[in-house]
């Protein structure tokens, strides 16, 4: 995989080329590789709003990018994709409208934006790589840090639980909703492909490691969501209308112990361990009461 | 040529929709609408327009409705959208970003008071706070004004010596919502007075850059004098649109400024959109008693053409400037530029009136009060607030 990763950054129309600015660690650097694996040649246009995915590029006028970016104002990523969106299907062109977001313009200030476009069902695919702080302000709480965690504004520990993102977008009854496990490659790629051969609205959640925000070893990274998914807290999984669901991913027992202790983010004394458990089981009734009742089709 | 009976949101959304159907052999057109008191008309009128290739997004905010303008311009469409008062507020940031990237977006103005407390009648503030946002801004007095302004805003923006957005400013109510009998022009004329849109740095695969990226102060200092040098170019670039406009249409719309009985006026009164009307009666009644007076309508306030309004006055001694907007703390904020300009004619006195503010109705008499003040007036002073809603 390390061979493979470099010999593509090395590609000048790379999604990410090699020489970017992104953190060992990132979640985003691993994400934007499978990104373009899994376009399979095709040249997204990628909009980029306020976050440390538009640092990625680097400073004018060169790009790390090796396709078309636009940086957008915070919460307006999903608008002015939409603008290109319509203006490439009013010219019959059928290149990918990608929205590259963090989880604060994503869950917080862009929410109102997203939501608008996922209403129209505009043709974009949205992603969020959600590392559940502001990492590029030097992490900062968002309505995606989890219950428990310490950041610069939540130094005690955050007092109130992560906002179910993949719920509200499939409130939206928009065509596609999936989470991307950095450490399920062919799940991810399998999705990215599925989100490409579809139309309208599509999201897509990524567990995105921050080493800096996290407090947790560079090297890890991959690891932390494998224990991440396999403790259940965080589930793989996708919905299709807003209304069928496939779980593609179960815990496979990994005590949650493995994910938090690799992070000092997870150091609160008011970390109640019992607490979270009890959400992660909650959360794995409702989803596996969805799946049953309301399965997805064999074919999508 | 048509002539219609129509309001003046009509004859805007008409204008709007003209221009975007004309680039329909090029890239098409594409924007964002969102209502608002009282231009809503207008994004009405564009969402029913049967474009052949072109499509008006109805989002979920004024924010995002220039955010789509943005993407909709950045991948080579025709781009345009109306708002109002707190909607311009509401979308300042992305006014900037649209500014920021040489964008040539046009977007009308319905000047309404800024809220709160809620004021839905007209009052300039609010487009006049989007000023330093780089982006043309003309000021109309009439429907016929507007229409035709419209069309030159999309021809002066998209020129590749200017490339910048234009706002295009029509008062609320008295304008947006009164009906005058307008020359509204019809798709052929104006296909040939539009060129197709060109974005030369719309996104491309050939070119992939990242627009927007991190820059340095070296590169945005020389990015803000880009804008300035663009803004530079206006005049050229307006009067060569002025020319062509009226070569197809057979009338010539104001240009920067419009003054009338200013070759020989002592006293000269400075006002936009449809005060300039009332001005304008106010002037002639004077002038056949034999007043030396005159005025100057200024229309175009981004960018202020210093020598154009210097020329306008003329060898007047006392201009005094009709502001019907307020910049708390310091005054009017047409006299601001005013009084700048001045620098270069020291002795002149100039007088600032806030007048008509929140919507008062400015009426003649008001006018003629004011002309009395600055004919006996000696020296100035503060901003004089001449309340007329009483």
């Amino acid at each position: 995989m390390t061979t493979a990763s470099a010999n593509q950054c090395l590609r000048s129309d790379a999604v990410l080329r090699a020489g970017n600015t992104n953190c060992a660690g990132c979640g985003m650097s691993l994400g934007l590789q499978w990104l373009d694996q899994g376009l399979e040649g095709e040249k997204p246009v990628i909009v980029i709003p306020a976050c440390c995915g538009i640092v990625t590029a680097g400073a004018f006028p060169t790009s790390a990018f090796g396709v078309p970016v636009i940086a957008s104002v915070f919460a307006s990523a999903p608008a002015v994709a939409t603008g290109i969106s319509v203006v490439r299907r009013l010219n019959g062109e059928d290149y990918p409208t990608v929205c590259w977001t963090g989880d604060g313009g994503t869950y917080d200030i862009g929410v109102a934006t997203l939501s608008g476009a996922a209403e129209r069902n505009e043709d974009i695919i949205y992603i969020c790589y959600d590392n559940e702080i502001y990492g590029n302000t030097g992490g900062q709480r968002s309505s995606a840090t989890p219950l428990g965690v310490r950041t610069t504004t939540t130094v005690s520990g955050k007092t109130e639980r992560k906002k179910d993102m993949m719920a509200i977008m499939a409130g939206h009854r928009i065509p596609y909703a999936a989470t991307l496990s950095l450490a399920h490659r062919d799940d991810f790629m399998r999705k990215i492909k599925k989100a490409r051969r579809m139309k309208g609205f599509r999201f897509l959640l990524m567990l995105s490691p921050c080493p800096t925000g996290w407090k947790s070893e560079p090297t890890e990274s991959v690891e932390l969501i494998r224990y991440a998914v396999g403790c259940g807290l965080f589930p793989v999984y996708e919905v299709f209308d807003g209304v069928r669901y496939r779980i593609n991913v179960r815990p496979d027992g990994t005590p949650l112990d493995e994910y938090l202790s690799r992070q000092r983010r997870y150091t609160a004394a008011t970390i109640d361990k019992e607490v979270i458990e009890s959400q992660i089981r909650e959360q794995w009734a409702y989803l596996e009461a969805m799946e049953r009742a309301f399965p997805a089709h064999k074919d999508e | 040529m048509a002539r219609t009976l129509v309001t003046g949101n009509h004859a805007a959304g008409h204008a709007l929709a003209v221009a975007g159907e004309a680039n329909r052999l090029a890239r098409g057109c594409c924007g964002g609408a969102y209502p608002i008191t009282p231009q809503t008309e207008i994004i009405e009128h564009l969402r029913e327009f049967p474009f052949t290739k072109g499509y008006i997004v109805p989002v979920e905010s004024e924010h995002s409705a220039m955010a789509v303008c943005i993407g909709a311009s950045l991948a080579g469409a025709r781009s345009f959208t109306a708002s109002s008062a707190n909607g311009l507020s509401y979308m300042t940031e992305n006014v900037f970003t649209a500014g920021y990237y040489r964008l040539p977006i046009v977007m009308i103005g319905v000047n309404r008071t800024l809220g709160p407390p809620w004021n839905i009648w007209v009052d300039q503030g609010d487009t006049l706070a989007l000023r330093d946002a780089a982006w043309l801004q003309f000021y109309c007095e009439s429907h016929q004004d507007l229409v035709d302004t419209i069309l030159v805003a999309f021809r002066v923006a998209e020129d590749h010596r200017v490339l910048l957005p234009a706002l295009v400013a029509e008062d609320g109510f008295v304008l947006s919502h009164t009906q005058m009998i307008v020359d509204l022009p019809e798709q052929e004329p104006v296909d040939r007075y539009l060129p197709p849109c060109d974005v030369p740095h719309r996104v491309s695969f050939q070119h992939a850059t990242a627009i927007g990226e991190l820059t340095w102060p070296r590169e945005t200092e020389k990015h803000r004098r880009e804008i300035q040098t663009a803004m530079e170019a206006v005049p050229q670039v307006l009067a060569e649109a002025l020319d062509e406009f009226e070569r197809i249409f057979g009338r010539r719309p104001d240009g920067a400024f419009r003054a009338e009985h200013t070759e020989d006026a002592e006293v000269v009164l400075v006002a936009c959109n449809t005060m300039a009307r009332t001005l304008r009666r106010v002037v002639q009644a004077r002038r056949d008693r034999g007043e030396k007076v005159g005025m100057v309508k200024a229309k175009l306030f981004r960018p202020f053409l210093r020598d154009q309004f210097l020329r306008a006055i003329g060898s007047a001694r006392k201009v005094g400037v009709l502001d019907r907007n307020h910049s708390p703390g310091s005054g009017g904020i047409f006299w601001n530029e005013i009084a700048t300009t001045l620098r270069a004619r020291p002795n002149v006195l100039v007088q600032d009136y806030l007048i008509g503010l929140g919507g008062g109705d400015v009426t003649p008499k008001h006018i003629d009060e004011v002309f009395d003040d600055l004919l006996a007036r000696q020296r100035e002073q503060e901003p004089i607030w001449k309340e007329v809603a009483a």
